[in-house]
Formats: C-alpha cells, sequence, structure tokens
C-alpha cells in the first residue's frame, strides 16, 4: 500500500477548480518533485495533502499507518514573521508538539529528539541564537529541523529554497538528500527548480493547465529530455 | 509630609489596597496576552474590542442594570470570537472590518446614551469620559469585585502557563501547528475568549480608549531587549505589573488620573527600553 495515493484529485479555491484529475502515489523513501508554473495549483495541493484544505474532487488516502498529523511540514517563507522573538531551540522544539497528546510542557524524550534535529541539520551551535539574525538560509534549516521534529515518515515542503543564495540552496539541498537517504524519510516537494529534480527526485509529478503528469524520473527524462512540458 | 508617610498612610486604606490588588492582576494578564496578541499582529484586534465593550456598556447604563458585567462580558466575547474566526476571510480585510466596528460601537454607545439616558442618569458627559478613560471607580470596588478579579486572573495566569507551548506555536506560525494536528481553532477560539475578558477587566483601571496600552506597551518594550519568547513573556508581565503599580502610586501623589498615569509611565518605560536596547543590544 501507498504512504499517499491521490486518485482523480482536483484542487482549486473559491470553488473554482485550478488542476483538475491530478494522480499521484507516493511510496517510503521516495523523492518527488511537485513542479508546474506560478498559480497552477502546487501549494494548493500540498495544503490537500496536509489537510489545511479540502479538495473539490476525488481523494487523498494515507497508507502505511501515516497519520495525516504525522506529516512534517516546512512552509512557504512568507508565513513566517521576521522579527519574532524566539531562540531556535524554542523553534525547534515546538515541532515535537504533535507527541505531547494531553501532557502541557516537553519532557526529556522531545529535548533530546530536538536536540538531534539540530545536529542533522547542523545547526546545534545556533541553538541559543535568536531566529530573526539568522541568515535565510540558516533560519530554513531551523524550519526543517522543527518539522523532522514533527515527523519520522514524510516532509511535505513548499519551495524551500526560494530566495536563498546558490551555496544555501546547494547546501539545503544536500541535507534534505541526506535525510530522505539516511532515514528513509519520504520528501515531498513543491519546486520551481527543474534542475535540482533531475538531480535528486525519484518521481515528478507535473500540475498543467491542460493535464498532470506523474512519473518517474527515468520517464521524465526519457521522454522529455528533460526539458519543460 | 514626606512621600514616605503618604504613601504608607494612603496604603493603610484597604480601598488603595483593593485598587492596586485589582490593577497589577489588570496588567499582568494584559500583559501575558499582549505577547500573543502583538507577535500575531492583533493589536487592532485589542483596540477594536474595547470599543465594542464601551458600546455594549453604554446599552447597560440605558437599561439601568447594577451589574453591567451580564451584558458587556457577552458581547464582547461574542466580538471577539467573530472577530478571531473571520480573520482569514477575505471578503472584508480583517483590519478594516474591525475598524468598521469600532467606530460604529463608539458611535452607536453615544447617541444611545444621549437620546435614553438611564434612569437617575443626568451626568452623561461625565459618565461618557469616565468609562473612555477610566474613572476613580476602582478606588470604590467591593469585595466582591475584588475576588472576582482575583478569580479571573488566576484563571488567565493557569490557562497561560498550561497551554504556554501550544501558544507559541500558534503565535509563531499558525499553518505549521495546524499542519502537524495542533488543534488551531481551538486554541484560537480559548485565546479570544480571554482576551475578551481581560479587556473588559482592564475597562475599570484605565477606560476603553487606554486599553491597548496595557497589552501593547510591555510587549514592544520587552522586545527592545530580549531575543527568545520565554524572556519576553517574564519580562512584559514584570513589566507590566511593575508600571502599573507605579502609575497608581504615582496618581495618588499627584492626584492626577489613574489610566492615563499608568499609560504614561509605560510610554516612560517603552522610551528607556528602546534606548537601553539600541545602546547595549542591536547589531
Amino acid at each position: 500500500m501507498a504512504q499517499i495515493k491521490g486518485t482523480g484529485v482536483s484542487v482549486g479555491y473559491e470553488k473554482k477548480i485550478v488542476a483538475d484529475n491530478i494522480n499521484f502515489e507516493i511510496n517510503e523513501g521516495d523523492y518527488l518533485y511537485i513542479v508546474g508554473e506560478n498559480g497552477s495549483g502546487k501549494s494548493t495541493l500540498m495544503k490537500c495533502i496536509l489537510g489545511l484544505e479540502k479538495v473539490v474532487a476525488g481523494n487523498i488516502v494515507y497508507g502505511d499507518n501515516l497519520k495525516q498529523k504525522e506529516i512534517g511540514y516546512l512552509p512557504q517563507q512568507t508565513f513566517i514573521q521576521r522579527d519574532f522573538p524566539a531562540t531556535v531551540q524554542e523553534i525547534v522544539l515546538s515541532g515535537c508538539l504533535n507527541q505531547l497528546g494531553f501532557r502541557p510542557f516537553f519532557g526529556k524524550k522531545e529535548k533530546q529528539r530536538a536536540e538531534e534535529a539540530m545536529k542533522k541539520l547542523e545547526i546545534t551551535d545556533l541553538a541559543k541564537r535568536s531566529y530573526p539574525e539568522l541568515s535565510g538560509g540558516q533560519q530554513q534549516r531551523v524550519l526543517l529541523a522543527r518539522a523532522l521534529c514533527a515527523t519520522g515518515k514524510v516532509l511535505l515542503l513548499d519551495e524551500p529554497v526560494a530566495g536563498l543564495d546558490p551555496y544555501a540552496q546547494e547546501q539545503l539541498y544536500t541535507l534534505i538528500y541526506k535525510i530522505n537517504k539516511e532515514e528513509k524519510i519520504t520528501i515531498i516537494m513543491v519546486s520551481h527548480d527543474l534542475e535540482a529534480a533531475k538531480k535528486y527526485a525519484t518521481h515528478i509529478l507535473h500540475i498543467g493547465k491542460e493535464k498532470s503528469v506523474f512519473c518517474t524520473k527515468h520517464e521524465f527524462l526519457k521522454e522529455n529530455g528533460g526539458c519543460l512540458f | 509630609m514626606s512621600v514616605l508617610t503618604l504613601l504608607t498612610e494612603y496604603l493603610s486604606r484597604p480601598m488603595v489596597r483593593n485598587a492596586l490588588i485589582v490593577g497589577t492582576l489588570i496588567a499582568l494578564c494584559a500583559s501575558l496576552l499582549g505577547t500573543t496578541i502583538v507577535l500575531k499582529r492583533l493589536s487592532f484586534i485589542g483596540d477594536g474590542l474595547s470599543h465594542v465593550a464601551f458600546g455594549a456598556l453604554c446599552i447597560a447604563m440605558v437599561f439601568s442594570l447594577t451589574d453591567k458585567m451580564i451584558v458587556v462580558l457577552p458581547i464582547t466575547v461574542l466580538v471577539a470570537v467573530i472577530l478571531m474566526g473571520t480573520n482569514d476571510n477575505k471578503k472584508i480585510k480583517g483590519d478594516a472590518a474591525v475598524a468598521m466596528l469600532s467606530v460604529g460601537a463608539l458611535a452607536f454607545g453615544y447617541l444611545l446614551l444621549n437620546k435614553f439616558p438611564g434612569r437617575g442618569n443626568n451626568n452623561i458627559s461625565g459618565d461618557v469620559c469616565s468609562t473612555l478613560f477610566g474613572s476613580m471607580s476602582i478606588m470604590t470596588l467591593s469585595n466582591t469585585d475584588v475576588i472576582l478579579c482575583i478569580a479571573l486572573s488566576v484563571i488567565v495566569v493557569i490557562f497561560f502557563i498550561v497551554f504556554y507551548n501550544r501558544i507559541f506555536s500558534v503565535t509563531f506560525d499558525e499553518n505549521f501547528a495546524a499542519a502537524t494536528g495542533i488543534r488551531n481553532t481551538l486554541y484560537k477560539l480559548l485565546l479570544s475568549v480571554i482576551i475578551a475578558v481581560v479587556i473588559v477587566l482592564s475597562m475599570q483601571l484605565v477606560g476603553s480608549l487606554l486599553i491597548s496600552a496595557l497589552i501593547v506597551f510591555p510587549v514592544l518594550s520587552s522586545q527592545r531587549i530580549f531575543r527568545s519568547f520565554l524572556s519576553v513573556v517574564i519580562s512584559s508581565a514584570a513589566l507590566g505589573v511593575s508600571c502599573a503599580v507605579i502609575g497608581i502610586l504615582a496618581s495618588i501623589i499627584f492626584s492626577t488620573p489613574i489610566g492615563a498615569t499608568v499609560v504614561c509611565v509605560n510610554i516612560l518605560v517603552f522610551a528607556i527600553c528602546f534606548v537601553f536596547g539600541k545602546l547595549f543590544f542591536r547589531k
């Protein structure tokens, strides 16, 4: 059974359908790129997978004992406030919140989990630093560590490298790839970056005005020669 | 008579002690919730709600109710829930909706009070002025008022401590919280109810036009100096309380209006924190 499977999914907002008949199947350890033009419905599809919005038609089912709240999420940067007084540690730890149940405070287990996430993303030395003082690349790594705290299974990333300099982009891509390979965590990424998609993805979902295509990277490279749809 | 003997003289009076207790508690609650309100960019909602509370108070006055809270509290809570809930609604933008509502409530309340002054009420402008800018009513608190205020404050503080981690998450990044299964709407609902309660409470201290100051200033002052959420929360609670105590005492000594004095002390503290932060903490 696939981890996440979408059949005949249509997404849109305010009752207007932006993309319809999207089919995809994601298995454990996959690295899926969702590509498409601006306004094609990529981010909306992502919100549907997260359960933040409802699909207009079709359905998305979760398998392999995956619960919807076990999906870690890295939002588009614009959602995060730039001058919020919070330390890196506070933010990463807040990712463990979905494991608290009815307990009000974090215990040893959650603190250790946050510690490990920070180590994986190489931000342990930033733990006491304040979030607004960090560079864009560092901030993204903090949010990624938080997402990692929230999940052991699937990470959803919404344009994680947008606005970063090339070096920081490369660093973030490498870290995400490492998480995918070493932790066997499924990665779903919304992106414009086809070059990176060719390099890292196992599957590609292209959302277009006429039709949406889901295929493995090899099919994608073979049929299109890797050029745009 | 020196200031010190004057103070001890005043402090021996129960009504001054009551005023101090209530004032401090209100300031504590307002500054705690202020962290969420300010950081979530909802300051204008606090302001709007206080005007709605004024409108509700006018209705209560028209009907000459002895216990005005019966009207004021439910109306304010209801409006708070609606405002916080429809924050993402795109039909009328949040800030414009609040502006409409707050001016509307202000005008409606004043109109009503002028047209139908309650029984035995012949000092309308005095009444309006004291609800807008706070009155000496804090000096005439009954024991039940004080107990009610203590109880509500304890509830607010306990709520804030128990849900501290959830409040942080929802304040920092609502989308992430919702995506990872935090019950966003529930916490927002609880928060808006509590914000409404605190606003109605603080009307007694500073009046409805000045409430925002209690909510906004301690947080903004703390933000100049501290960089972590926890330290900002603790410091704004401390600043809020000390400003209230200093303000109330100062207003007694110099016989100035309580609300305005407390707010001025807050402004002064903000200025100090601003300079301090610029000198020592900013790059």
